[in-house]
């Protein structure tokens, strides 16, 4: 998972008396990670730099105003987001989540819904060889995965913000939450699966 | 309540896999995934092939921060928090 700050009320605290050794330590945990949830909404890698510089400047601008109620991570997504929605023109809260349905493909069972081609068990993809092999092709299906769920799994699963914090940054339900979260990682299993032991499902 | 006295499908056992990992299912609901399970080689295959994805996903790092955007972002906090009326 990824770095976090240390301990952030002090860090709060020492931002707010505009302490830079605060903003250096805030800024190198962050600034590439929202960049890369930047990317979630903006097509170009310089839209991103500039919706995550937007988010510094908000957070510089609204650090009297925070109060707390969140995590300092959750309020640096949250401005991120919103300020990455402005950039974009589309506001992916107002898009459908789609109509509930399998995800993983009906060609895999039978009439009865037992599997046709069962996944063969992996290998354990703990190591770091075979981690250095997959995770190209799990970064390559995220990206290509519909904005929203693209969105869930990079906070959730890329980030580790928990569901609650993801709610809270994206500004949904709870429930469209966990559909997007498993048809994201739904297909991205999928796209990693035949280079995990060399079959297709 | 017909649906919960039958056993689940594959097909059904995979679509609850993030209900299940998220703690969303009810306890009867758990049970009866837990059962399927049990008795289903491939589907509790499959359920730790999506933990091995979401560790994997989870070890993507970010990259590191180039001097030159550090220095940049330095910048911007001097000139809002020196000046900040200044700023806009």
């Amino acid at each position: 998972m990824v770095r976090a700050v240390g301990n952030e009320a002090d860090l709060l605290g020492r931002l707010r008396e505009h302490d830079e050794t605060a903003f250096v330590e805030l800024v190198e945990a962050y600034h590439t990670r929202l960049v890369r949830f930047a990317q979630t909404f903006v097509s170009s890698g310089p839209a991103a730099e500039d919706v995550a510089q937007d988010t510094w400047v908000a957070v510089i601008k609204g650090l009297e105003r925070f109060e707390e109620r969140s995590s300092l991570q959750t309020w640096l997504f949250r401005i991120c987001a919103n300020r990455a929605r402005t950039r974009s023109g589309i506001d992916y809260r107002l898009l459908p989540i789609g109509a509930p349905g399998a995800t993983v493909g009906r060609d895999h069972f039978d009439s009865k819904g037992a599997w046709i081609d069962p996944p063969e068990p992996w290998p354990d993809i703990d190591d770091r060889l075979a981690a250095a092999t997959l995770a190209p092709l799990a970064l390559a299906a995220i990206d290509g995965l519909p904005e929203p769920q693209r969105q869930v799994v990079t906070l959730r699963d890329v980030e580790g913000l928990s569901s609650q914090e993801t709610c809270e940054v994206l500004s949904i339900s709870e429930a469209n939450q966990r559909v997007l979260l498993h048809r994201a990682r739904t297909r991205v299993r999928a796209a990693i699966a035949p280079a995990s032991r060399g079959g297709s499902t | 309540m017909t649906f919960l006295t039958r056993d689940l499908a594959c097909q059904q056992a995979v679509e609850l896999v993030t209900d299940y990992l998220e703690g969303r299912l009810s306890r009867r609901h758990r049970k009866r995934f837990e059962r399927h399970l049990a008795g289903c080689p491939n589907c509790s295959a499959y359920l730790d092939q999506i933990r091995q994805t979401i560790n994997l996903t989870g070890q993507m790092t970010p990259e590191s921060l180039e001097p030159a955007a550090r220095d940049e972002l330095i910048d911007l906090f001097r000139k809002y928090t020196r000046d900040p009326d200044q700023a806009d």
